[in-house]
């Protein structure tokens, strides 16, 4: 497969940054997307220049690391996978493909196509736990009887691994699906009970002072995100909120 | 309670229930125009009625006012926010491929309603404040049948009937997004939702068709001068 990239370079933090164009040739539909990258670096160390930083770590789809924004889209244009779960099957023998970082205030570009994610980081722990201690003394997991649907749901939204997919999706940068998640899996159990009115404050608290924008509901963070989050979170966390605030 | 409205959320929740309220507004306005169409007197009571009784015009009417300021001002204030949260845009920026049009473009039709309320305001409201106050009418000893004729009037001109009917078709589509939204920011979303979803989608299609028939109707019924 031959491929033109149009890729998104920038020294740091503090540079401009343009769009680069690169011809790519011998990609196989076989490889994922990061291995094409991989490909595209060594051929721009063997001509010495500087590859193309972007972040990776599992390449199994669990991790989060990956990002980029590829023709439009978080991850690309498969639904329900991160960018090392994406195939060069997905593309055609001469495509263009434009790859940018994922583009928010909240996450500033570190370099190429990394950007500094730590927003996240920082919501999280705002209250994105639980101080029950569960070292030496944890009960059996079924002392405490929960409702399938219930357990189910917060299994659910646990199941986001934080890539920032939704805030670089969404057309406003809202970081609501993430944060509603979040809040979410604990909202859900009665372990989640006792900090539930200072968690969804303090998260959403956290989550304005990062500067993201405001959710008006288009849905596209659902569409992309790898994990298929649901947007009924979004609605729980509403209900959290203004629940916590009129009792606050 | 008090940052309420100084929290994303809150201000979510404040832009739902103002448009849900404004939705219930619409419905009432839809009925009473729709009278017209059926019975010019039952019209030109029920809106005597609405333009004079002291609660409706001192009551609900401010109400509504500041709904409409609320809503307009806040969702620009909402919009403004939005575009500072992405600084550098993207080079290629897929929209279509994961939300609606209708979702993406909330404040350019809410834009043409607002220019739509001026013009209606201009047309309507204020020449009502001047008959009204203005001109020592006072509200009790008013013509109780006016409105019929000053409401097929509007539509005469057919640019005016032009006008009108963008704008309800702009109102539709910000209104296909909007009212099934609102349930989702005010944090309704379960097993009703699906059927929900069809109710406001068919309200949102069905109320400004309306408004528009309305329109027409009385442009190809206009009484011999």
């Amino acid at each position: 497969m031959k491929l033109t990239l149009k890729i998104w370079r920038q020294k740091n933090a503090q540079d401009k940054g343009k769009m680069v164009q690169y011809p790519i040739d011998g990609i196989d539909g076989d490889m994922s997307f990061l291995e094409m990258l991989d490909v595209l670096n060594n051929q721009l160390i063997e001509q010495g220049d500087e590859p193309v930083a972007f972040d990776h770590d599992c390449r199994e789809g669990i991790c989060g690391m990956c990002s980029l924004f590829i023709n439009g889209e978080a991850h690309g244009p498969d639904r329900l996978v991160t960018t090392c779960q994406l195939h060069m099957r997905k593309f055609k023998d001469g495509d263009t493909i434009v790859i940018e970082p994922f583009r928010a205030n909240a996450f500033p570009v570190v370099k190429d196509l990394v950007v500094d994610r730590s927003a996240f980081d920082r919501v999280q722990h705002a209250g994105g736990f639980i101080s029950i201690n569960t070292s030496g003394n944890t009960q059996d997991a079924n002392a405490i009887p929960i409702e399938k649907v219930d357990a189910d749901a917060a299994f659910d939204a646990a199941t986001c691994i934080g890539c920032g997919a939704c805030v670089a999706t969404c057309k406003n940068s809202s970081a609501m699906l993430f944060v509603s998640a979040k809040v979410s899996q604990f909202a859900l159990l009665p372990q989640g009970q006792v900090e539930a009115t200072d968690r969804v404050l303090n998260m959403v608290n956290q989550m304005d002072e990062e500067g993201f924008g405001n959710c008006t509901n288009t849905g596209a963070c659902e569409v992309e995100c790898p994990k298929g989050i649901s947007l009924e979170n979004i609605a729980r966390m509403n209900r959290e909120f203004m629940s916590a605030s009129l009792k606050g | 309670m008090s940052g309420l409205l100084k929290s994303s959320i809150g201000r979510k929740v404040a832009m739902a229930l103002s448009g849900l309220f404004l939705v219930v507004f619409l419905t009432q306005h839809f009925v009473i125009n729709l009278l017209s169409v059926f019975s010019e007197e039952t019209h030109n009571t029920v809106s005597h009625f609405m333009g004079t009784n002291p609660f409706v015009q001192f009551g609900l009417q401010p109400v509504l006012i500041f709904g409409v300021f609320f809503h307009f001002i806040m969702g620009i204030k909402l919009e403004l926010q939005n575009r500072k949260s992405r600084p550098v845009a993207y080079a290629s920026y897929k929209g279509s491929a994961n939300a609606s049009w209708m979702s993406r473009n909330m404040i350019y039709t809410g834009l043409v309603i607002l220019a739509f309320l001026g013009l209606h305001f201009y047309d309507f409201f204020i020449p009502e404040l001047i008959h009204k106050y203005a001109e020592n009418h006072t509200a009790e000893v008013g013509d109780s049948t006016r409105y019929y004729a000053e409401t097929i009037h509007k539509f005469e001109q057919p640019w005016r009937v032009g006008i009108y009917v963008i704008s309800f078709v702009l109102l539709m589509l910000h209104l296909l997004h909007g009212f099934q939204s609102s349930f989702q920011s005010i944090g309704f979303n379960n097993k009703y939702s699906k059927a929900l979803k069809g109710f406001t989608r068919a309200w949102a299609i069905l109320i400004p068709l309306g408004f528009i028939f309305i329109a027409i109707y009385h442009h190809f019924n206009q009484i011999p001068h």
